[in-house]
Protein backbone atom coordinates (compact mmCIF):
# COMPACT_ATOMS: atom_id res chain seq x y z
CA UNK A 1 0.00 0.00 0.00
CA UNK A 2 1.52 3.34 -0.93
CA UNK A 3 -0.03 6.60 -0.09
CA UNK A 4 0.90 9.70 -2.15
CA UNK A 5 0.39 12.66 -2.60
CA UNK A 6 1.31 14.96 -5.53
CA UNK A 7 1.92 18.88 -5.62
CA UNK A 8 -0.53 19.47 -2.95
CA UNK A 9 -1.50 22.90 -1.89
CA UNK A 10 -4.02 23.53 0.80
CA UNK A 11 -5.70 27.31 1.42
CA UNK A 12 -7.52 28.55 4.34
CA UNK A 13 -10.33 31.40 3.64
CA UNK A 14 -9.28 31.95 0.29
CA UNK A 15 -5.14 32.09 1.42
CA UNK A 16 -3.17 29.93 0.23
CA UNK A 17 -0.93 27.96 3.79
CA UNK A 18 1.20 25.34 1.36
CA UNK A 19 1.43 24.55 -1.53
CA UNK A 20 3.68 21.72 -4.11
CA UNK A 21 3.62 18.99 -1.09
CA UNK A 22 5.43 15.50 -2.26
CA UNK A 23 4.78 12.21 -0.60
CA UNK A 24 4.89 9.32 -1.39
CA UNK A 25 4.95 6.44 1.82
CA UNK A 26 5.52 3.22 1.43
CA UNK A 27 3.50 0.54 4.26
CA UNK A 28 5.62 0.60 7.36
CA UNK A 29 6.93 4.30 6.77
CA UNK A 30 6.22 7.37 9.43
CA UNK A 31 6.28 11.37 8.16
CA UNK A 32 6.54 13.89 10.98
CA UNK A 33 5.03 17.39 9.91
CA UNK A 34 6.68 20.08 11.63
CA UNK A 35 6.10 23.88 11.46
CA UNK A 36 5.65 27.06 13.64
CA UNK A 37 2.11 27.56 14.29
CA UNK A 38 -0.11 28.74 11.39
CA UNK A 39 2.40 26.83 9.26
CA UNK A 40 -0.35 24.49 7.98
CA UNK A 41 0.23 21.56 9.56
CA UNK A 42 -3.40 20.84 10.37
CA UNK A 43 -5.00 22.17 7.04
CA UNK A 44 -2.24 19.71 5.61
CA UNK A 45 -3.72 16.52 7.11
CA UNK A 46 -7.17 17.55 6.59
CA UNK A 47 -6.58 17.77 3.17
CA UNK A 48 -4.60 14.73 3.17
CA UNK A 49 -8.06 12.89 5.16
CA UNK A 50 -10.60 14.30 2.39
CA UNK A 51 -11.94 16.77 4.69
CA UNK A 52 -10.86 19.95 3.01
CA UNK A 53 -10.59 19.70 -0.91
CA UNK A 54 -7.14 20.12 -1.91
CA UNK A 55 -6.58 23.60 -3.61
CA UNK A 56 -4.38 21.80 -6.17
CA UNK A 57 -2.67 18.52 -6.46
CA UNK A 58 -3.79 15.25 -5.70
CA UNK A 59 -3.50 12.47 -3.06
CA UNK A 60 -4.22 8.87 -3.77
CA UNK A 61 -4.28 5.55 -2.04
CA UNK A 62 -2.03 2.64 -4.22
CA UNK A 63 -2.76 -0.99 -3.16
CA UNK A 64 -5.98 -0.77 -0.88
CA UNK A 65 -8.20 -3.01 -2.80
CA UNK A 66 -11.80 -3.51 -2.14
CA UNK A 67 -11.76 -2.85 1.52
CA UNK A 68 -9.49 0.66 1.09
CA UNK A 69 -10.26 2.31 -2.18
CA UNK A 70 -9.77 5.60 -0.95
CA UNK A 71 -7.69 7.70 1.60
CA UNK A 72 -10.71 8.27 4.08
CA UNK A 73 -11.97 4.77 3.79
CA UNK A 74 -8.01 3.45 5.35
CA UNK A 75 -7.78 6.37 7.41
CA UNK A 76 -7.72 6.55 11.45
CA UNK A 77 -8.20 10.43 12.01
CA UNK A 78 -7.04 11.85 15.58
CA UNK A 79 -7.88 15.38 15.37
CA UNK A 80 -7.14 18.08 18.10
CA UNK A 81 -10.84 16.86 19.31
CA UNK A 82 -11.25 13.31 20.84
CA UNK A 83 -15.04 12.67 19.44
CA UNK A 84 -16.17 11.06 22.32
CA UNK A 85 -19.20 12.27 24.59
CA UNK A 86 -18.53 13.48 27.92
CA UNK A 87 -22.44 11.49 28.80
CA UNK A 88 -21.19 8.31 27.85
CA UNK A 89 -19.01 5.86 29.38
CA UNK A 90 -15.60 5.60 27.80
CA UNK A 91 -16.32 1.71 27.58
CA UNK A 92 -19.76 2.61 25.38
CA UNK A 93 -17.82 5.34 23.55
CA UNK A 94 -15.04 3.16 22.16
CA UNK A 95 -17.74 0.28 22.12
CA UNK A 96 -19.74 2.90 19.56
CA UNK A 97 -16.83 3.76 17.22
CA UNK A 98 -15.82 -0.22 16.93
CA UNK A 99 -18.97 -1.00 16.35
CA UNK A 100 -19.67 2.15 13.74
CA UNK A 101 -16.52 1.73 12.23
CA UNK A 102 -15.99 -1.37 12.03
CA UNK A 103 -17.40 -3.94 8.89
CA UNK A 104 -16.26 -7.30 7.76
CA UNK A 105 -12.95 -6.43 5.93
CA UNK A 106 -11.69 -4.37 8.92
CA UNK A 107 -13.17 -6.28 11.87
CA UNK A 108 -9.93 -7.32 12.88
CA UNK A 109 -9.11 -4.53 15.64
CA UNK A 110 -8.65 -4.95 19.49
CA UNK A 111 -11.63 -5.48 21.90
CA UNK A 112 -12.52 -2.28 23.63
CA UNK A 113 -11.18 -3.80 27.02
CA UNK A 114 -7.70 -5.24 25.40
CA UNK A 115 -7.82 -1.47 23.86
CA UNK A 116 -8.16 0.71 26.78
CA UNK A 117 -5.43 -2.11 28.52
CA UNK A 118 -3.10 -1.02 26.00
CA UNK A 119 -3.44 2.86 26.44
CA UNK A 120 -3.38 1.36 30.47
CA UNK A 121 -7.04 2.76 31.28
CA UNK A 122 -8.20 -0.75 31.96
CA UNK A 123 -9.84 0.35 35.15
CA UNK A 124 -11.67 3.30 34.31
CA UNK A 125 -14.07 1.67 31.44
CA UNK A 126 -17.29 2.18 33.53
CA UNK A 127 -16.95 5.91 33.89
CA UNK A 128 -18.48 8.94 32.01
CA UNK A 129 -16.31 10.34 29.51
CA UNK A 130 -16.93 13.71 31.15
CA UNK A 131 -14.86 12.75 34.37
CA UNK A 132 -11.49 11.67 32.59
CA UNK A 133 -8.40 14.49 32.80
CA UNK A 134 -7.04 15.79 29.85
CA UNK A 135 -4.35 12.70 28.91
CA UNK A 136 -6.78 10.26 29.89
CA UNK A 137 -9.22 11.99 27.37
CA UNK A 138 -6.27 11.49 24.98
CA UNK A 139 -5.52 8.26 26.00
CA UNK A 140 -9.12 7.23 25.13
CA UNK A 141 -9.17 8.71 22.07
CA UNK A 142 -6.17 6.98 21.01
CA UNK A 143 -7.90 3.44 22.44
CA UNK A 144 -10.24 4.53 19.51
CA UNK A 145 -7.34 4.00 16.82
CA UNK A 146 -6.61 0.56 18.16
CA UNK A 147 -10.64 -0.90 18.10
CA UNK A 148 -10.54 -1.11 14.20
CA UNK A 149 -7.59 -1.62 12.20
CA UNK A 150 -7.30 0.57 9.67
CA UNK A 151 -3.86 1.09 7.74
CA UNK A 152 -3.14 4.80 7.24
CA UNK A 153 -3.00 6.88 10.99
CA UNK A 154 -3.31 10.69 10.39
CA UNK A 155 -2.99 12.25 13.87
CA UNK A 156 -2.50 15.73 14.62
CA UNK A 157 -0.80 16.62 17.71
CA UNK A 158 -1.36 13.03 18.90
CA UNK A 159 0.83 13.60 22.51
CA UNK A 160 -1.13 17.27 23.62
CA UNK A 161 -1.76 16.04 27.48
CA UNK A 162 0.02 13.05 27.32
CA UNK A 163 2.50 12.16 30.23
CA UNK A 164 6.29 11.57 29.50
CA UNK A 165 4.82 7.50 30.53
CA UNK A 166 2.04 8.00 28.20
CA UNK A 167 4.39 9.51 25.13
CA UNK A 168 6.49 6.34 25.68
CA UNK A 169 4.01 3.87 25.45
CA UNK A 170 1.92 5.63 22.53
CA UNK A 171 5.37 5.85 20.88
CA UNK A 172 5.43 1.70 21.26
CA UNK A 173 1.74 1.68 19.94
CA UNK A 174 3.03 3.64 17.10
CA UNK A 175 5.83 1.64 16.04
CA UNK A 176 3.71 -1.88 16.50
CA UNK A 177 1.41 -0.25 13.53
CA UNK A 178 4.34 0.42 11.34
CA UNK A 179 6.02 -3.07 12.02
CA UNK A 180 2.25 -4.31 10.85
CA UNK A 181 2.65 -2.25 7.54
CA UNK A 182 0.65 0.74 9.07
CA UNK A 183 1.53 4.36 7.35
CA UNK A 184 1.65 7.48 9.52
CA UNK A 185 1.50 11.13 9.02
CA UNK A 186 2.11 13.17 12.26
CA UNK A 187 1.91 16.88 13.08
CA UNK A 188 3.71 17.54 15.93
CA UNK A 189 6.09 19.82 17.90
CA UNK A 190 7.47 17.19 19.91
CA UNK A 191 9.68 14.39 19.32
CA UNK A 192 7.24 11.30 19.05
CA UNK A 193 10.03 8.54 19.91
CA UNK A 194 9.65 7.16 16.23
CA UNK A 195 12.82 5.82 14.43
CA UNK A 196 13.96 5.97 10.74
CA UNK A 197 11.14 8.73 9.94
CA UNK A 198 10.73 10.78 7.41
CA UNK A 199 10.37 14.67 8.73
CA UNK A 200 8.13 17.14 6.10
CA UNK A 201 8.93 20.77 7.33
CA UNK A 202 5.79 23.13 7.10
CA UNK A 203 7.47 26.64 6.55
CA UNK A 204 4.35 28.59 6.63
CA UNK B 1 -26.25 2.09 11.57
CA UNK B 2 -27.97 0.45 14.35
CA UNK B 3 -24.82 1.45 16.93
CA UNK B 4 -25.33 5.01 15.58
CA UNK B 5 -28.92 5.02 16.05
CA UNK B 6 -28.50 3.19 19.86
CA UNK B 7 -25.64 6.17 20.78
CA UNK B 8 -27.68 9.13 20.21
CA UNK B 9 -30.94 7.54 21.92
CA UNK B 10 -28.32 7.03 24.54
CA UNK B 11 -27.08 10.55 24.60
CA UNK B 12 -30.58 11.89 24.74
CA UNK B 13 -31.77 10.38 27.94
CA UNK B 14 -28.45 10.90 29.81
CA UNK B 15 -28.30 13.97 31.73
CA UNK B 16 -28.24 17.32 30.62
CA UNK B 17 -28.91 16.28 26.72
CA UNK B 18 -32.07 18.81 27.01
CA UNK B 19 -34.03 16.07 24.70
CA UNK B 20 -37.21 16.65 27.23
CA UNK B 21 -37.29 20.59 26.35
CA UNK B 22 -39.46 19.78 23.72
CA UNK B 23 -41.98 18.24 25.40
CA UNK B 24 -41.63 20.40 28.26
CA UNK B 25 -42.39 23.47 25.79
CA UNK B 26 -45.02 21.94 24.50
CA UNK B 27 -46.55 21.42 27.43
CA UNK B 28 -46.46 25.22 28.09
CA UNK B 29 -47.64 26.83 25.19
CA UNK B 30 -50.72 24.26 25.61
CA UNK B 31 -51.82 24.98 28.56
CA UNK B 32 -51.63 28.43 28.54
CA UNK B 33 -53.73 28.68 25.22
CA UNK B 34 -57.03 28.20 27.48
CA UNK B 35 -55.85 31.02 29.74
CA UNK B 36 -55.44 33.47 27.03
CA UNK B 37 -58.47 32.63 24.66
CA UNK B 38 -60.76 31.89 27.49
CA UNK B 39 -63.58 29.69 28.86
CA UNK B 40 -65.34 29.18 25.75
CA UNK B 41 -65.46 25.56 25.25
CA UNK B 42 -66.73 24.96 21.85
CA UNK B 43 -63.52 27.70 20.59
CA UNK B 44 -61.19 25.55 21.94
CA UNK B 45 -62.30 22.57 20.42
CA UNK B 46 -62.48 24.17 17.63
CA UNK B 47 -59.06 25.72 17.57
CA UNK B 48 -57.80 22.41 19.42
CA UNK B 49 -56.06 20.51 16.50
CA UNK B 50 -54.38 23.87 14.97
CA UNK B 51 -52.92 24.55 18.50
CA UNK B 52 -51.90 21.11 19.08
CA UNK B 53 -49.78 21.26 15.55
CA UNK B 54 -48.63 24.88 15.48
CA UNK B 55 -47.14 23.92 19.80
CA UNK B 56 -45.42 20.07 17.98
CA UNK B 57 -44.28 22.43 15.18
CA UNK B 58 -42.84 24.78 17.44
CA UNK B 59 -41.48 22.40 19.87
CA UNK B 60 -39.97 20.45 17.21
CA UNK B 61 -37.91 23.12 15.67
CA UNK B 62 -36.33 23.88 19.35
CA UNK B 63 -33.92 20.73 19.72
CA UNK B 64 -32.69 20.75 15.82
CA UNK B 65 -29.92 22.97 16.23
CA UNK B 66 -28.12 20.45 18.54
CA UNK B 67 -28.73 17.52 16.18
CA UNK B 68 -25.24 17.55 13.88
CA UNK B 69 -23.76 20.73 16.46
CA UNK B 70 -23.18 18.79 19.12
CA UNK B 71 -21.36 16.01 16.88
CA UNK B 72 -19.31 18.56 15.11
CA UNK B 73 -18.14 20.22 18.67
CA UNK B 74 -16.20 17.22 19.60
CA UNK B 75 -15.35 16.00 16.42
CA UNK B 76 -17.60 12.96 15.86
CA UNK B 77 -18.87 14.65 12.64
CA UNK B 78 -15.70 14.69 11.04
CA UNK B 79 -15.36 11.10 11.60
CA UNK B 80 -19.20 10.04 10.44
CA UNK B 81 -18.04 11.97 7.59
CA UNK B 82 -14.93 10.10 6.56
CA UNK B 83 -17.16 6.86 6.94
CA UNK B 84 -19.08 8.32 4.00
CA UNK B 85 -17.04 5.10 2.04
CA UNK B 86 -18.45 2.51 4.27
CA UNK B 87 -21.92 4.09 5.15
CA UNK B 88 -23.82 6.27 2.61
CA UNK B 89 -23.77 10.07 4.50
CA UNK B 90 -27.47 10.41 3.73
CA UNK B 91 -28.08 7.14 5.50
CA UNK B 92 -26.14 8.45 8.61
CA UNK B 93 -27.89 11.52 8.44
CA UNK B 94 -31.25 9.67 8.14
CA UNK B 95 -30.22 7.56 11.26
CA UNK B 96 -29.15 10.66 13.42
CA UNK B 97 -33.00 12.18 12.13
CA UNK B 98 -34.88 8.75 13.09
CA UNK B 99 -33.12 8.86 16.96
CA UNK B 100 -33.62 12.72 17.23
CA UNK B 101 -37.51 12.05 16.33
CA UNK B 102 -37.31 9.32 18.67
CA UNK B 103 -36.15 11.10 21.89
CA UNK B 104 -37.11 14.06 21.27
CA UNK B 105 -40.54 14.08 19.41
CA UNK B 106 -42.28 10.91 19.79
CA UNK B 107 -42.55 12.23 23.09
CA UNK B 108 -44.61 14.99 22.00
CA UNK B 109 -46.79 12.97 20.15
CA UNK B 110 -47.67 10.66 23.11
CA UNK B 111 -48.27 13.84 24.80
CA UNK B 112 -51.15 15.08 22.64
CA UNK B 113 -53.67 13.15 23.89
CA UNK B 114 -53.30 14.64 27.26
CA UNK B 115 -53.37 18.08 26.01
CA UNK B 116 -56.24 17.80 23.91
CA UNK B 117 -58.26 17.49 26.45
CA UNK B 118 -56.99 20.37 27.68
CA UNK B 119 -58.26 21.90 24.79
CA UNK B 120 -61.88 20.31 25.30
CA UNK B 121 -61.31 18.08 21.97
CA UNK B 122 -63.58 15.03 21.14
CA UNK B 123 -61.84 12.04 21.54
CA UNK B 124 -62.16 11.45 17.47
CA UNK B 125 -60.80 14.51 17.31
CA UNK B 126 -57.72 13.67 19.61
CA UNK B 127 -57.17 10.33 17.90
CA UNK B 128 -56.74 11.95 14.32
CA UNK B 129 -54.83 14.79 15.71
CA UNK B 130 -52.40 12.68 17.22
CA UNK B 131 -52.37 9.90 14.59
CA UNK B 132 -51.72 13.20 12.09
CA UNK B 133 -48.96 14.19 14.25
CA UNK B 134 -47.80 10.88 14.33
CA UNK B 135 -47.36 10.99 10.45
CA UNK B 136 -45.97 13.82 9.89
CA UNK B 137 -43.99 15.00 12.29
CA UNK B 138 -41.24 12.79 10.77
CA UNK B 139 -41.59 14.89 7.68
CA UNK B 140 -40.12 17.87 10.15
CA UNK B 141 -37.26 16.01 11.53
CA UNK B 142 -35.93 15.18 7.85
CA UNK B 143 -36.92 18.86 6.78
CA UNK B 144 -35.17 20.22 9.89
CA UNK B 145 -31.74 18.07 9.24
CA UNK B 146 -31.51 19.62 6.38
CA UNK B 147 -31.24 23.24 8.11
CA UNK B 148 -29.56 21.87 10.84
CA UNK B 149 -26.74 20.91 8.27
CA UNK B 150 -26.35 24.00 6.68
CA UNK B 151 -26.49 26.07 10.05
CA UNK B 152 -24.10 23.75 11.88
CA UNK B 153 -21.17 26.13 11.62
CA UNK B 154 -23.25 28.83 13.04
CA UNK B 155 -22.62 28.92 16.72
CA UNK B 156 -26.13 30.81 17.21
CA UNK B 157 -27.80 28.82 14.66
CA UNK B 158 -31.08 28.11 15.98
CA UNK B 159 -33.19 31.22 14.86
CA UNK B 160 -31.74 30.39 11.26
CA UNK B 161 -33.08 27.34 11.44
CA UNK B 162 -36.58 28.36 12.50
CA UNK B 163 -36.26 30.85 9.44
CA UNK B 164 -35.13 28.24 7.24
CA UNK B 165 -37.50 25.19 8.43
CA UNK B 166 -40.57 26.92 8.81
CA UNK B 167 -41.43 27.97 5.29
CA UNK B 168 -40.95 24.07 4.18
CA UNK B 169 -42.51 22.71 7.34
CA UNK B 170 -45.90 24.86 6.40
CA UNK B 171 -47.14 22.35 3.70
CA UNK B 172 -46.83 19.60 6.61
CA UNK B 173 -48.78 21.76 8.95
CA UNK B 174 -51.34 22.56 6.44
CA UNK B 175 -52.51 18.90 5.70
CA UNK B 176 -51.75 18.18 8.86
CA UNK B 177 -54.31 20.57 10.50
CA UNK B 178 -56.76 19.57 7.52
CA UNK B 179 -56.71 15.94 7.63
CA UNK B 180 -57.35 16.36 11.83
CA UNK B 181 -60.19 18.41 11.10
CA UNK B 182 -61.66 15.96 8.33
CA UNK B 183 -61.84 13.58 11.04
CA UNK B 184 -64.41 15.46 13.12
CA UNK B 185 -66.43 17.96 10.87
CA UNK B 186 -68.32 15.67 8.52
CA UNK B 187 -67.85 17.13 5.11
CA UNK B 188 -64.66 17.83 4.93
CA UNK B 189 -62.39 14.24 4.32
CA UNK B 190 -59.92 13.23 6.35
CA UNK B 191 -58.41 10.55 4.09
CA UNK B 192 -56.98 12.74 0.90
CA UNK B 193 -54.74 14.99 3.29
CA UNK B 194 -53.58 12.53 5.49
CA UNK B 195 -52.73 10.59 2.72
CA UNK B 196 -50.85 14.11 1.28
CA UNK B 197 -49.23 14.24 4.63
CA UNK B 198 -47.62 10.61 4.66
CA UNK B 199 -46.62 11.79 0.90
CA UNK B 200 -44.61 14.66 2.17
CA UNK B 201 -43.12 12.65 4.99
CA UNK B 202 -41.77 10.13 2.63
CA UNK B 203 -40.60 12.47 0.30
CA UNK B 204 -38.52 14.85 3.13
CA UNK B 205 -37.07 11.42 4.05
CA UNK B 206 -35.68 11.29 0.85
CA UNK B 207 -34.65 14.63 0.10
CA UNK B 208 -33.82 16.37 3.65
CA UNK B 209 -31.15 13.31 4.47
CA UNK B 210 -29.42 13.79 1.26
CA UNK B 211 -29.47 17.47 1.08
CA UNK B 212 -28.30 17.90 4.69
CA UNK B 213 -25.37 15.27 3.60
CA UNK B 214 -24.20 17.28 1.00
CA UNK B 215 -24.23 20.27 3.52
CA UNK B 216 -22.05 18.24 5.65
CA UNK B 217 -19.69 17.52 3.04
CA UNK B 218 -19.08 21.22 2.18
CA UNK B 219 -19.45 22.60 5.77
CA UNK B 220 -16.44 21.12 7.04
CA UNK B 221 -13.53 23.26 7.73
Amino acid sequence: MRLIAEGLAGERGGESVFSGIELALEDGAACVVTGPNGSGKSTLLRVIAGLLPAAAGTVRLEGGGEAFPTVASASHYLGHQNAMKPALTVAENLGFWRDFSADAETKSGLGVDQALEAVELGRIGHLPFGYLSTGQRRRTAIARLLVCRRPVWLLDEPTAGLDKASERRFAGLMGEHLRGGGIIVAATHLPLGLEGTVELRMVG
Amino acid sequence: MWALYLRDLRLAFRAGSGALTGVIFFLAVIATIPFGVGPDLNLLARIGPAILWIGALLSCLLGLDRLFQADREDGSLDLLVLEADRHMPALTVLVKCLAHWTASVLPLVVASPLLGLFMNMPAAGIGATTLTLLAGTPAIAFIGAAGAAVAVALPRGGVLISVLVLPLAIPVLIFGVSASYGAVNDPEPFLPPFLILAALTLFSAVVGPVAAAVALKYGTD
